[in-house]
């Protein structure tokens, strides 16, 4: 299982009750689900993932996030979770605020595209980033909204919407996103991970 | 015809109040079973037909020498493994497979009911249904499951016995039948009621069988079974045995052909009168208005695992309709899976060789019932 799911599940509580946004083939879910026993749920538009998700014994809904949240009811969920996903969405205010809405808390994670490499590579390069994070061209990538570290803790802020826990993944370490140290962080992290509520 | 002797039934003494106001009892429950019931009885699966359905599942049908409506689905080693699991399914009352109906005889006048038997609904069949639980000794069943009819009947199921069943599976379904449903029915009813040997349903004692009408009526919604992109697939233009048009009315296509076989094979099995009963439980079945509006209340009381499939190319029961179930059921925190399955079989899919439907069915049994064992 990838860093950011052990981080994300170190985050979640025990015994609680989890929605896994976009769940893909359900490794988190089925992580939390066996160690955590966490009553969890999955939200997955591919066809083909939830059928893995079936064939794996998880509960999974084949829907989007974009229309489908609205189904559930006002904090139903102790934890909603949204992994690299938000900047796909035509309007990831909207997700985020379902999000918060549907769970009691959220953890979203963001592809930061403040890193050096991604820096790096628009300055000397001269074309769209190409990362271990942002695999896909310009023109096939699903992202349409990318934002740096920076970007999403300001957007938080302008929301309203509290940060409990913010934290900077860079390889496989793990370490606090300080007002302090947002600078650095937001040129070394690879991925940001949010546990916000509202 | 001799049916009987294959025919095994289940005798319900006490009375059965319909949602018509009439009561009956002892009245005959035709089933039929596959597979073996384990020790613990937490095996069982009960199965539901669909409108033209009947008990017999899978493997050679013994009234109509075909396989069994659902044999795709059901058996050894398939979606629903009859190694694993002990199936039960039973013909509906208001059918004509051996369960009570218009073709049987009113204890009263001697005389065959016709159109005098009761008005049946979905509540009516599975409140009757259930009494085969009390004789196989089964206190809960491992799941329920349907499609289309079927799936309306798992609904109303699990709705009147919530603890019963561990997991819920409604097929390529709705909670309230549409306007176009409706109306495809109604087609169907008036083909029968409109052939001069339907007689006001009393064909049987005036040696007469409305077959015409009840095979316009079967071709109709044959129709409404298949998409129009597998029917032109399948038939496209084609013409049958013949090089060119007759300029006749003759079945000069395919699709004309298949439709009439169609019709000609339903009416061999199928009786005109059940038919006129079932369509008008299925065009009664609301079970939104039964809760006032509200679906989710039809299941708050269940702690029951749902798994609802759709199919794509479905524009009978169309997967918005499926979700709707969802929707009412994530409304209240059920635990409920979905998904939509690529085919363009229409809404006959359930029916038919649709290996990702087929896995997805199996998968969530097999699971399920290996978490049901994990949990004891």
């Amino acid at each position: 299982m990838k860093n950011e799911f052990k981080v994300i599940s170190n985050l979640i509580e025990d015994n609680k009750k989890a929605l896994d946004v976009g769940c893909a083939d359900g490794t988190l879910m089925q992580y939390l689900k066996e160690n955590k026993n966490i009553n969890v749920r999955g939200l997955e538009i591919s066809k083909e993932k939830v059928q893995e998700c079936i064939a794996k014994g998880l509960t999974v809904i084949e829907g989007n996030a974009e229309k489908d949240l609205k189904q559930f009811p006002d904090k139903s969920f102790d934890y909603v979770v949204l992994s690299q996903t938000l900047q796909a969405f035509l309007s990831p205010e909207l997700v985020l605020d379902e999000l918060l809405r549907v769970g009691k808390k959220a953890i979203v994670t963001i592809p930061n595209f403040g890193n050096w490499k991604v820096r790096l590579h628009l300055l000397f390069k001269g074309t769209m980033p190409i990362t271990k994070s942002l695999p896909e061209q310009w023109h096939s990538t699903p992202n349409l909204h990318m934002c740096t570290i920076k970007d999403f803790v300001n957007f938080i802020k302008s929301k309203e919407i509290k940060m409990i826990k913010t934290l900077a993944l860079n390889n496989n370490n793990v370490s606090n996103i300080t007002n302090n140290n947002l600078g650095t962080k937001n040129l070394f992290a690879d991925l940001g991970i949010f546990l916000i509520e509202k | 015809m001799n049916t009987e002797k294959n025919i095994k039934t289940l005798i319900v003494k006490k009375p059965l109040k319909l949602d018509c106001g009439k009561t009956i009892n002892n009245f005959p429950v035709a089933f039929e079973t596959y597979g073996s019931l384990n020790e613990n009885k937490d095996n069982a699966i009960l199965v539901f037909h669909a409108l033209t359905g009947d008990q017999f599942v899978t493997g050679l049908n013994p009234i109509t020498k075909k396989d069994g409506w659902w044999s795709f689905a059901v058996g050894p080693d398939k979606a629903i493994d009859t190694n694993k699991y002990f199936v039960i399914c039973s013909n509906v009352i208001g059918g004509c497979m051996g369960s009570y109906g218009p073709s049987h005889k009113d204890p009263e006048t001697q005389k065959t009911f016709g159109t005098d038997f009761p008005v049946i609904t979905i509540n009516d069949m599975v409140n009757a249904q259930y009494n085969l639980l009390e004789h196989f000794g089964i206190d809960k069943l491992f799941a329920i499951t349907g499609g289309s009819m079927g799936g309306m009947q798992v609904l109303q199921f699990i709705t009147n016995f919530p603890d019963k069943a561990k997991t819920v599976i409604p097929i390529a379904t709705t909670s309230s039948h549409s306007a176009q449903n409706i109306a495809f029915n109604e087609l169907g009813r008036q083909a029968i009621t409109a052939d001069s040997d339907w007689k006001d349903g009393n064909y049987e004692v005036n040696n007469a069988n409305p077959g015409k009408g009840l095979a316009v009526a079967r071709m109709a919604a044959h129709i409404t079974y298949l998409s129009k992109k597998g029917l032109q697939e399948k038939f496209g233009r084609k013409l049958q045995e013949r090089e060119d048009l007759k300029f006749g009315f003759d079945a000069d296509f395919q699709i004309e052909s298949y439709l009439r076989y169609q019709g000609s094979v339903f009416v061999d099995r199928f009786d005109a009168n059940s038919y006129l009963y079932i369509t008008r439980a299925m065009d009664y079945f609301d079970l939104v208005k039964q809760f006032n509006g509200n679906l989710s209340d039809a299941f708050k009381n269940t702690k029951a695992k749902f798994f609802v499939i759709s199919f794509t190319s479905d524009w009978l029961y169309p997967t918005q309709e499926n979700k709707d179930i969802v929707i009412a059921l994530n409304s209240i925190g059920a635990d409920v899976g979905f998904v939509e399955i690529v085919s363009d079989k229409g809404h006959d899919s359930f029916l038919l060789d649709v290996p990702d439907f087929l896995n997805a069915l199996k998968n969530f049994l097999d699971k399920s019932y290996t978490e049901l064992k994990n949990e004891k």
